[in-house]
């Protein structure tokens, strides 16, 4: 019975150490304007996608065009972490294959990225209004997999306003 | 020539077991705990590699914060503390004692205790019938006696 259900386990997925916890601090210069500096505070306010990716990492490429369709159609605030990128690489991507991020935070040395237990691009996470990290799932936002997030984010902001 | 191949073997082995990244250590002590940190540690995005083993970038990342946290004199508690407050206890490779994994921990013992118990009442129970066994033997004996006592008699 054990080794039945051990086989059907997914073990390259991990739960997040941080589900239900605030969004780890940080003070980190915004992508497009580094004069700017965001910090956790930024990211609250409403229930949001926050989406660790990068130009190295080619799932992020894979996901985007579905990122700029929720953006777009949904409505939906997406933030950014730039992860361990050029800052050139990364303003040319967006150029290119439009911008579908509220705030991009970019995260040279990946400091914000290990706070948030990060171990791959693209992270895709779901904040409450508050800022906490409501849920997460690790690798690329599909048709499917938004299905699952907005289905989190409509539970959240249920609760919120409740 | 010999000297040569000595030399060679050596270099060849020393670059085996050398980790990717050098670092420099304020003692050796330091050194000690910064290699049996990264030995237990378990690498969060390679299934089964541990951070001294492992050439990815996030594994490179981690044994940079485990030498920043030795070189600062924290704890190694501090440290996996550290380690599971954002990558679970996914990374520790002797799971704590916690209310999912106690029966890891003592589930063997709790096993070993019910064998013993169950091979104790069994021990008794075969003591008690052969007790049983041995009556009924008596008692068969003297019938057996009386019988043949009969079968003497006429």
């Amino acid at each position: 019975m054990l080794f039945w259900k051990g086989l059907q386990l997914d073990p390259t997925e991990l739960p997040s150490a941080l589900l239900d916890k605030p969004i780890p601090e940080f003070s980190l210069p915004s992508l497009l304007d580094d004069g700017r500096m965001l910090t956790q505070k930024d990211l609250q306010g409403k229930p949001a996608l926050l989406n660790v990716w990068a130009t190295w990492c080619p799932t992020c490429k894979q996901e985007h065009a579905q990122l700029n369709k929720i953006a777009r159609e949904e409505g939906v605030a997406i933030y950014g972490i730039n992860y361990k990128d050029d800052r050139g690489a990364a303003k040319e991507w967006l150029r290119r294959y439009r911008d579908p991020y509220v705030l991009n935070i970019y995260d040279e040395q990946g400091t914000l990225g290990l706070d948030l237990g990060v171990y791959g691009a693209p992270e895709t996470y779901v904040l409450d209004a508050q800022g906490v990290i409501r849920y997460k799932h690790v690798g690329a936002v599909t048709e499917k997999v938004w299905l699952k997030l907005r289905t989190v984010m409509q539970q959240v902001s249920t609760e919120s306003q409740g | 020539m010999r000297l040569v191949i000595v030399i060679f073997t050596l270099l060849f082995s020393m670059a085996a077991t050398a980790t990717i990244d050098t670092y420099e250590f304020k003692d050796d002590a330091t050194r000690e705990r910064f290699q049996q940190l990264t030995n237990e540690l378990r690498c969060p995005k390679c299934q089964n590699q541990n951070l001294a083993g492992s050439n990815s970038p996030i594994a490179s990342d981690l044994r940079r914060e485990i030498y920043r946290m030795v070189e600062d004199g924290q704890s190694d508690g501090q440290i996996v503390d550290f380690m599971v407050a954002r990558y679970g206890e996914f990374v520790l490779y002797r799971p704590r004692v916690t209310g999912n994994t106690w029966i890891l921990w003592y589930g063997p013992f709790v096993l070993l205790a019910i064998g013993a118990v169950v091979l104790l009442m069994l021990t008794r129970k075969r003591k008690k019938t052969a007790v049983i066994d041995k009556k009924l033997n008596e008692q068969d004996k003297a019938r057996l006696a009386t019988l043949l006592d009969k079968g003497k008699s006429k």
